[in-house]
């Protein structure tokens, strides 16, 4: 076989194009993973931005990364290991703080401590989501059917739904509903009344989206935390070791050693349609490769609005894609430091800065940081969800030394008048000031920082939008409708262009459900 | 209180006492060590694994051997060839009573031309000294005298660099070297318990505390972390490291032949040296076992995580496996008949497997035979499918280097 002739070409070595380029070598093909970057891992890579200060620029936890996949691809022996994140701490305002540890009972009485009440509602409000969750997870790994469809294979989709819907309770029914529709305050307001509480789980509804505690539909995200506990103890909650960039790293390990190539600064710049079918790509150096079979694990507009002409789809597809939301609403900073920031709830070393440290004092807070972004401002008093890797990771800064990454919320991508150096260092500057009111050593012990806007993650990661999910996790962006209705089974108008990336079914996080089920279409369709 | 009725306290017991959290406390051989600091392993466990894990093994048995004939008396008891081992040498093994069956197992340290340290899980000195009778050399025991510190994890050189008064760059696997720490003299082996890098640091009780402080200081910027024996037991599963009384039974202690094992049968053949010169206790049983194949191994076993899936999965529930070592006898079958027993099982949070050291009959010990594994799922006694594997389980790269 000439060396540009292939059975499969992916497009995009972030973790799902790494994984379906695992799968499909796995599976026989003969498969190339092309990367823009001079690195793989796209929004999940690991990078020294500093000398010896090693950040995992976007992406920072693992949550829920797919047992059968680290299985499958044996990710432990390519050097995957996930170290424990074992806590949750929320600085509060007066000094004090809100801690969620590992373990029933400390967190029980750590809660006690501000709420009784609270305290016996949180051990229910855990049970009670960690079943719906169950509920709803057979979903998650299914192909979703189309409804309007009269095909085989969509008719048995949707009679699985069907059994799977009689299967639950009409409690489970019920509380599903309402999880789906409801606002995560309103479902907070339901079981607490402690602030920092409800101000921090609220957070993880709102993570990645364009939405505020109060929005219909984040009841759902919060959701995603508790599917975790259903792997049992393969539980993959935490954080990587070499940060986001060692997720990838194994699987890239793992798909080299089965066979496939992964080459990096190869840009496409088009996927080549020959006779209605995809052929191949051309390279923005010039190159062509061919193949069967090519699947973009890029983000949704890149796949079919840039790579492909439009005159492939059809124009209710395009329109739809068009409209497919990305509003990135998310930043970062990382930042190297040459000591431990010390916060005034917190002094010197304790277990808790092994653990996710919360600025979210309380849904209103985050409520009002969000008004500020609708309408084209960061959040002057950003909700901010910072970890220390070096504390769980000692090789992410030299000895004595630490790095700290900040999750930003909100930062617009549709900034008024534009995203520039100056509105970034204002960013900044609004982050280091808020973590200055918790811990006021930060600024002395800055050696470098790096600010990242939704604009600079389109820029470096290549997300359109910088949204980390490539699309927002929005009632009407999932399940059947993701990234189009009749075009959620991982296939599109194009025969032989397949989409498997975090904008198709099931969505984001560092999962990798949408690289390997449409690596498990392809070789169905291949037949 | 009578002093006796006391479990012992090890030299270090004035700073774990203080770290441990989690009040969990076990007995080892006549001492109180620390089961786990924290209420959950998890921290603990990924120290070994991932970065300096300080653990407290002082009640390891310890034997000084000297004399001009104490090499003659470790080459007659034990199955390795001592007669060419070099200073600063360790070797482990085992030592077999006549009929070649396991006594005990442990290190031996040549110190000098003529001077050896000893390390046994079980009492020794009554059996060194019958197979010492006519021999020049003399036998101590200094299990209390001498504390003992097992540094586990692929940063406890840079630990030991930090605090000791020589490199420790130069000192190979299973070598040993003395320096000291602070004024402190130590002896320090690159030898442990967990399969990974790690060292293990000799020193006289009394200078016990001065050292685990030196230490703790050196670690502090690696995340040095006091670690109990529960979460070394999950890593010694991991490296295929077998323990007496959860894994075999010394020869001595047993009621019945069914219940004694060769070192043969434990996987020891590397240890057995049949070529070397003279006699050794155990030797003609071993020749003989040698010849005709064992009639059990011990070997690894890995769960299939889909299979153990489904079983749960039949009753609604997500898999639950103890998050520990249990050291609980777990029946083994080949098509639904009993061909053995997994002796100590746990899952392995660096390889993200259920796994088991497991004593098989032949021919179903080869690896890659199909067998099952009692689980329970709910109350009721299933069978989860598992496969044979070599041990270790996990051996990472930094081990030897």
């Amino acid at each position: 076989m000439p060396s540009n002739q292939y059975d499969a070409i992916i497009i995009g070595a972030g973790h799902n194009g790494l994984i379906a380029g695992a799968y499909l070598a796995r599976a026989g093909k003969r498969v190339v993973v092309l990367e823009r970057r001079e690195v793989v891992g796209g929004a999940a890579v690991t990078e020294e931005i500093f000398p010896g200060y090693r950040f995992t620029e976007f992406s920072y936890v693992v949550s829920l990364l797919r047992p059968e996949i680290i299985r499958d691809l044996e990710l432990p022996r390519h050097g995957l290991k996930i170290l424990p994140l074992p806590s949750t701490v929320t600085p509060m305002d007066n000094g004090d703080y809100l801690a969620a540890w590992p373990d029933h009972e400390p967190t029980r009485r750590e809660i006690y401590r501000h709420s009784p009440r609270d305290a016996e509602a949180a051990d229910e409000y855990g049970r009670t989501m960690a079943r719906a969750a169950k509920a709803i997870k057979p979903v998650l790994s299914l192909v979703p059917p189309d409804p309007s469809s009269m095909s085989a294979r969509d008719m048995l989709g949707l009679l699985r739904l069907g059994q799977y819907a009689k299967s639950l309770s009409e409690k489970e029914l019920y509380r599903i509903a309402k999880l789906v529709t409801q606002s995560s305050a309103d479902l907070l307001d339901e079981w607490f009344e402690f602030d920092p509480l409800k101000g921090t789980k609220s957070a993880s509804g709102i993570i990645g989206t364009f939405l505020g505690p109060r929005s219909p539909g984040t009841a759902y995200v919060l959701l995603h935390h508790y599917m975790g506990e259903i792997d049992g103890a393969f539980r993959a909650w935490g954080f990587a070791k070499n940060g986001t960039g060692g997720v990838t790293a194994a699987i890239a390990a793992s798909a080299r050693a089965l066979g496939a190539e992964i080459r990096t600064k190869a840009a496409v710049s088009q996927v080549i349609v020959k006779g209605g079918r995809a052929a191949g790509v051309a390279l923005e150096n010039g190159d062509e490769l061919h193949a069967r079979v090519v699947m973009s694990a890029a983000d949704p507009k890149r796949s079919f609005l840039s790579f492909v002409e439009s005159k492939h789809f059809p124009d209710e597809f395009v329109e739809q894609i068009r409209n497919f939301r990305v509003r990135g609403s998310s930043g970062k900073v990382n930042i190297a430091l040459s000591g431990l920031p010390q916060f005034t709830c917190l002094p010197g070393e304790t277990p808790l800065h092994r653990g996710a440290i919360s600025i979210s004092p309380s849904m209103d807070y985050i409520e009002r940081a969000y008004d500020e972004a609708k309408y084209g401002q960061f959040s002057t008093n950003p909700y901010i969800d910072m970890i220390i890797p070096s504390m769980i990771d000692r090789d992410m800064a030299p000895p004595g030394h630490h790095v700290m990454s900040c999750f930003v919320q909100y930062a617009p991508y549709d900034i008024e008048g534009g995203w520039d150096d100056a509105k970034r260092d204002a960013f900044g500057e609004t982050v280091i000031s808020t973590i200055e009111r918790y811990a006021p050593n930060i600024r002395k012990i800055i050696v470098g920082k790096q600010v990242i806007t939704p604009k600079d993650i389109e820029r470096i990661a290549g997300i359109t939008g910088g949204n980390i999910f490539h699309g927002e996790l929005l009632l009407h962006q999932l399940f059947f409708l993701r990234p189009a209705p009749q075009w959620a089974d991982f296939r599109t108008p194009v025969p032989g262009y397949y989409f498997g990336a975090s904008g198709a079914h099931p969505g984001g996080g560092v999962m990798g459900a949408a690289g390997k089920m449409a690596a498990q279409e392809v070789l169905k369709d291949w037949r | 209180m009578l002093e006796t009725l006391e479990l012992k306290r090890t030299p270090f017991h004035e700073r774990t006492s203080r770290l441990s959290v989690a009040q969990n406390w076990r007995r080892w051989a006549g001492y109180a060590v620390v089961g786990s600091y924290e209420l959950s392993l998890d921290h603990e466990y990924w120290a070994i694994r991932d970065r300096a894990a300080l653990i407290d093994v002082s009640p390891l048995m310890k034997y000084l051997i000297e004399g001009p004939d104490a090499a003659r008396l470790l080459h007659k008891v034990t199955t390795r060839d001592i007669f060419k081992m070099g200073v600063g040498q360790v070797y482990y093994t085992g030592w077999c009573d006549e009929e070649g069956k396991l006594l005990d197992d442990g290190t031996v340290s040549r110190l000098s031309d003529q001077s050896f340290r000893m390390t046994s899980a079980e009492p020794s000195l009554r059996w060194l000294a019958m197979n010492a009778v006519g021999m020049d050399v003399k036998i101590a025991e200094v299990t209390d005298q001498m504390a003992a510190l097992s540094l586990q994890g692929p940063k406890s050189r840079a630990v030991l660099n930090r605090c000791c008064n020589d490199p420790l760059d130069a000192l190979k696997y299973f070598r040993l070297m003395n320096t000291s720490i602070g004024n402190n003299p130590v002896s320090i082996s690159r030898t442990g318990y967990t399969g990974d890098l790690g060292y293990e640091i000799w020193v006289e009780a009394e200078q016990a505390l001065a050292v685990w402080d030196a230490l703790m200081e050196a670690g502090d910027d690696y995340g040095i972390t006091p670690c109990g024996i529960l979460a070394m037991d999950m890593a010694r599963v991991e490296a295929g490291l077998f323990m007496v009384d959860a894994d075999y039974t010394a020869a001595n202690h047993a009621w019945i032949e069914g219940q004694k094992s060769s070192p043969l049968e434990m996987g020891l053949d590397w240890t057995v040296n049949l070529n070397k010169k003279g006699y050794f206790v155990g030797r003609k049983a071993l020749e003989r076992e040698k010849k005709a194949g064992s009639a059990w191994k011990l070997v690894g076993l890995e769960v299939d995580w889909v299979g153990l899936e489904r079983l749960f999965a039949d009753v609604g529930l997500p898999p639950q496996i103890p998050g520990m070592a249990v050291r609980a006898s777990l029946p083994v079958l080949v098509e639904g008949k009993q061909i053995g027993y997994a002796s100590t099982s746990t899952w392995s949070p660096v390889l993200k497997k259920y796994i088991a050291l497991a004593h098989l009959q032949r021919p179903h010990y080869e690896p890659g035979t199909s067998v099952t594994m009692e689980v329970t799922v709910e109350h009721h006694r299933r069978h989860a499918p598992a496969k044979v594997v070599k041990l270790p389980f996990y051996d990472p790269a930094w081990k030897k280097k």
